[in-house]
């Protein structure tokens, strides 16, 4: 019953920069009111928009809990899932919604995301075992909780691309190869089935590697899942260190 | 070639793919270095010259010119002050050197680095020069 007062009584506005390409020439905020509760997402927001208010609103989501990385969107600037943003978070003030940062829009809050897949597909993303063509019947890779716990917290990426939105050198030149990806290349580096280092390595040691990051660590705030993209480059920086001081005794 | 050999090609373009080792490593770790001496040393300075000294409970002697003078003479003394003035040089030069590119400064890049690490170079090789001139063998 209190809900339901609550319902028709408290409102909070929305402003989504809209952008529809075929008759929009650049894009343009348009606000929405809304009924609040506590308990309802930005994602939810949205789908309470497209059902009640503006059926051509364009937005992406699948889970809603956090797990498929689809509904990343810049809330206040910021970016966040926003299944796992919550209006109680920001009422009584008006919430801006923008398409996630440093991406190209396609429609609405809908980004061009081809340059971060590409950069995923370019990490070699892969185990790379030592011994090609290993018979089945020679049993499964062994590991250790030790060995798992070496990667286990940066395979949790969801490719949400988040940490590409919040990235100020990804901003200044997309040549950088960029937290998710990097952490996804370290995450197999330091996986003990895996016997591609040397080929990532060279990936690693570009300028457009590593060494584009200069340790903002803003990619590790906005990260959903916990998955600290900073510290994996950070540690490839070390790698990459390592890899250069070999290079100098042992030419190829 | 055939179109199975472009698709091949294709697939393994990225393996293919000129890649270019950056000399980071070594601005990088001078970086570092520089970045961890000042951040170990600077408190322990404010502590000595800012407060124990004040305060009476290190006598001012202890930092007096002639102490500091024969301090710099030693082959020990000159090796300390060389690396702290050196590498967080180094570091200070490194971190303006990429700010410029924080700044969206693009022109001259190349001069960018040889003006930053330069300058670094050069004053580290002057402190070099004068503390060796001042040992006292």
């Amino acid at each position: 019953m209190s809900q339901a007062i609550n319902m028709t009584d408290e409102i909070i506005e929305i402003e989504i920069l809209r952008y529809r390409p075929e008759q929009d020439e650049k894009p343009f905020p348009q606000v929405f009111e809304i009924p609040y509760t506590p308990d309802l997402s930005i994602l939810e927001a949205l789908q309470y928009i497209k059902d009640h208010l503006d059926s051509t609103i364009s937005f992406r989501w699948s889970c809603r809990m956090a797990i498929c990385g689809s509904c990343g969107l810049m809330v206040n600037g910021a970016p966040k899932l926003g299944c796992k943003a919550f209006l109680r978070d920001y009422y009584p003030k008006k919430v801006k919604l923008e398409a996630l940062a440093n991406f190209p829009i396609e429609r609405d809050l809908v980004v061009v995301m081809d340059d971060f897949i590409k950069k995923l597909e370019e990490v070699k993303a892969y185990l790379i075992p030592e011994v090609k063509n290993k018979p089945l019947s020679d049993g499964p890779y062994q590991q250790t909780p030790e060995q798992l716990e070496k990667y286990r917290q940066f395979s949790m990426c969801i490719n949400c691309g988040l940490c590409y939105s919040a990235c100020p050198q990804y901003a200044l030149d997309n040549k950088f190869i960029g937290p998710a990806a990097l952490t996804l290349l370290a995450r197999y580096n330091r996986d003990g089935r895996d016997a591609g280092t040397a080929e990532r390595m060279k990936i690693v040691n570009q300028e457009e590697g590593v060494w584009g990051c200069t340790f903002v660590g803003y990619c590790s705030v906005v990260c959903p899942k916990g998955v600290d993209p900073a510290a994996a480059i950070q540690l490839l920086k070390v790698e990459s260190s390592k890899d250069y001081l070999i290079g100098m005794f042992k030419p190829e | 070639m055939n179109n199975k050999q472009i698709k091949n090609n294709e697939i393994n373009n990225s393996s293919t793919k000129k890649y270019s080792r950056s000399h980071e490593p070594i601005f990088w770790g001078l970086f570092g270095a520089g970045g961890m001496l000042t951040a170990f040393f600077t408190p322990i300075m404010i502590l000595i010259t800012g407060l124990l000294i004040p305060l009476g409970i290190i006598n001012a002697d202890n930092l007096s010119y002639q102490k500091i003078y024969q301090f710099t003479g030693t082959w020990y003394g000159a090796a300390i002050l060389f690396v702290l003035v050196a590498l967080p040089l180094w570091h200070t030069l490194h971190r303006i050197f990429h700010s410029l590119h924080d700044l969206r400064i693009k022109r001259g890049r190349d001069w960018q680095q040889v003006l930053c690490y330069g300058f670094a170079f050069a004053v580290s090789v002057f402190v070099f020069t004068l503390l060796l001139q001042m040992l006292t063998l």
